[in-house]
């Protein structure tokens, strides 16, 4: 050491305050800093921001609390699954949008479907009226669903639905066309989302009442334990939560908390934790600030470890462990200069990555105006191609473990979702929370706040608030229409169907499912036996909501 | 004699559970000194209607993200026009082509709001517009 590095101490509490002064002096751009979602910012982070124990905090990949990640290799070992939603009007379209995505290397199925399936109503429902295959696909019965999958390997692909209120009931299409196809339920893979809670938060597709709505998902966890092992039987889910206008806090908090009510269903209905908690799965959204959203993934993994071990007793690792697909933040999109929404998406993908996800959905530059068009599509999957294949980053795991303001902001965020718990568990849980609109007006006090703040231009977006564009010289974009053929056609499919089908079994297989509903057995296993005998969606979900009851929002305005 | 205040209805039909523009937008117009009434979610046109003319509101403002709106939207005006209440001023947003506003246009919804509209910019029109036509109609008496 040479005489001039003596009492380094003094000279970094010299230097600090050095720096303290230049900054304070200086002219800044903005009087105060803040995250996407308004938190306060510094313009450094040192050690004394982050303080974190390696080992207890954040701990080796594959190992409690996983911090860094969910797999001794990540993605050494495996690159993220690329998995595109898709899905619009007939069950015959989306199939051919499927076959398309699986020839140019999409890895797994992703299903979107309308309005009318979402909310548990055929296609030929009053309400349907001009919705039939808008947002998504039409799936009234198993024979759409046969329709769905039609050439597609049901053993060999992973299928993810996203549907929640009558989402047993499609996945009972799902195991029952698996079963025409000749394959084994047990070989089947895939994800049914089937997380009501976040509905009645945000989304609103719902179907009955929270409690016998959280009977179903237990019996779907019981089911799928005996007999489809490998599928994911929630994906608990922050996306719509955040897309609906919470903070990145509020989308952990309320996701966390909805996940541990599962856990807390599941173990009072008599399950051991260690049965099903391995199958929940996590889906969480890619927003525009980098590293917000990238601690946002990595305190999830550790809040849950931690819960699940120390809370719930959970002993298999695979309990501890979130795994999650990630979806880019639609709302970050804009519907000014569309084109620059290929650059938003990137790098909230690439966000994504860094934070470990398993798998990834990237959004298409058109979809403010529309359903994506096939050549958006394609775009936004090769954004996920580059990301894996050219820029290199895929090769080291959590690469900014370590960084002060990362770790830091992995603190924040843990602490206010903590913050958060302790709210919910004084107003009685979850399910009280919800009735009493607590989450929805936290969500929608979000909402308001930043676009204030966006119009008042205190938010920049590019495009909207700052770098505008006279209207006229918006590009043409080629906008993806639903024929309303679609509609009449499913009308036909469905008359054709009740006219074919054995109408005797069909009416005492809804006579099953009402007496289940009554006596408590399993509806999942009702709802399997009733697709196979082509009782259709509406039919189903009609004697569910003749049985339980229909939820009825809270007036939170 | 006070200010006369508008009333506005700010309805979400159809079966879209997206509410995140309806509340913003009501929050928006209530600071903006309306009187605003949200109908909540999943609703018929009927049942819009119902509700503007319960509550005898001046504007109904329509929110959709569906893509139903070319079915949906000119019903709910049908269902208004046949409770006697045809000369409410109608508006709306959400994904909605520039090809289908125009389509609308030509259906009684004379402005409606795309993505990344400024809230105020729709405040501004609504009140223009009503002031507009009051002021014809004192004229007119």
């Amino acid at each position: 050491m040479s005489d001039t590095d003596t009492a380094p101490r003094v000279k970094a509490i010299d230097a600090r305050s050095l720096w303290e002064e230049a900054l304070g002096a200086a002219r800044l751009r903005e009087s105060s800093f803040t995250s996407l979602s308004g938190a306060p910012r510094k313009a450094l982070y040192t050690p004394a921001d982050a303080e974190v124990d390696h080992d207890a905090d954040l701990g080796y990949p594959g190992q409690f609390p996983f911090t860094r990640g969910v797999h001794p290799t990540m993605y050494r070992g495996r690159l993220w699954t690329m998995r595109q939603f898709a899905g619009f009007g007939s069950a015959r379209q989306t199939n051919e949008r499927f076959k398309f995505l699986l020839e140019h290397g999409q890895t797994g199925l992703s299903t979107a479907f309308d309005f009318p399936t979402l909310m548990g109503y055929d296609s030929d429902h009053e309400r349907s009226l001009g919705e039939v295959g808008q947002v998504g696909v039409a799936i009234s019965s198993l024979q759409d669903m046969e329709t769905l999958m039609d050439g597609i390997p049901m053993g060999e692909v992973s299928t993810s639905m996203t549907i929640n209120g009558p989402a047993p009931i499609l996945l009972a299409f799902y195991i029952a066309c698996g079963e025409n196809q000749g394959v084994d339920p047990a070989k089947l893979r895939g994800t049914v989302q089937n997380d009501i809670l976040k509905e009645y938060e945000a989304q609103h597709a719902w179907l009955i009442e929270a409690e016998p709505a959280l009977r179903m998902i237990t019996d779907v966890m019981a089911y799928c334990a005996e007999h489809v092992p490998q599928w994911n039987t929630i994906s608990i889910s922050g996306y719509h939560i955040r897309e609906a206008g919470s903070t990145a806090a509020q989308e952990l908090a309320f996701t966390l908390a909805n996940g541990m009510e599962y856990v807390k269903r599941g173990i009072a209905a008599g399950l051991d934790v260690d049965d099903f908690a391995p199958r929940l799965s996590f889906f969480f959204d890619a927003h525009l600030d980098f590293f917000e959203e990238i601690a946002k993934f990595r305190a999830a993994r550790r809040i849950w470890a931690h819960k699940m071990r120390d809370v719930f007793g959970a002993r298999d690792p695979r309990s501890w462990m979130i795994r999650f697909h990630t979806q880019t933040a639609g709302v970050s999109l804009t519907a000014q200069q569309p084109e620059n929404n290929i650059v938003r998406t990137a790098i909230e993908a690439l966000a994504a990555v860094l934070g470990g996800t398993q798998s990834l959905h990237t959004n298409s530059m058109d979809e403010t105006l529309a359903l994506p068009t096939e050549k958006a599509a394609k775009i936004a999957l090769r954004t996920q191609q580059i990301l894996a294949e050219e820029i290199e980053v895929a090769h080291v795991i959590d690469p900014l473990a370590g960084s002060y303001f990362v770790e830091a902001e992995t603190n924040r965020l843990e602490a206010e979702a903590e913050a958060y718990f302790r709210e919910i568990d004084k107003r009685g849980g979850v399910v009280p929370a919800i009735h009493s609109g607590y989450i929805q007006r936290e969500i929608h006090r979000s909402a308001v706040r930043y676009q204030r703040a966006v119009e008042q231009r205190e938010k920049k977006v590019v495009g909207v608030n700052a770098y505008v564009e006279d209207v006229d010289a918006r590009p043409e974009i080629e906008i993806l229409r639903i024929d309303p053929a679609v509609e009449r056609e499913q009308h036909e499919r469905l008359a054709a169907l009740r006219k074919k089908r054995d109408a005797t079994r069909a009416a005492s297989e809804l006579d099953d499912v009402r007496e289940a509903c009554r006596s408590g057995a399993n509806l999942l296993d009702r709802f399997v036996s009733a697709a196979h005998a082509y009782c259709t969606l509406g039919e189903i979900a009609d004697v569910l909501r003749e049985e339980f009851g229909e939820f009825k929002e809270p007036s939170i305005f | 004699m006070p200010e006369r205040k508008i009333r506005v209805l700010v309805g979400k039909p159809g079966l879209d559970g997206h509410d995140r523009g309806a509340k913003t937008i009501a929050a928006v117009l209530r600071d903006h000194g309306m009187e605003v009434i949200y109908t909540g979610l999943h609703q018929t046109p009927a049942m819009i209607a119902e509700t503007a003319m319960q509550e005898d509101v001046d504007v109904v403002g329509l929110s959709i993200l569906s893509g139903a709106h070319l079915t949906l939207f000119p019903r709910v005006r049908e269902e208004l026009e046949r409770r006697g209440m045809g000369h409410v001023l109608l508006t709306g947003g959400g994904i909605i082509s520039q090809e289908d506003m125009e389509t609308l246009a030509g259906q009684g919804f004379p402005k409606l709001f795309g993505p990344g509209t400024r809230t105020d910019e729709i405040a501004t029109w609504i009140r223009t517009t009503m002031e507009a036509r009051w002021k014809d109609e004192e004229v007119s008496r």
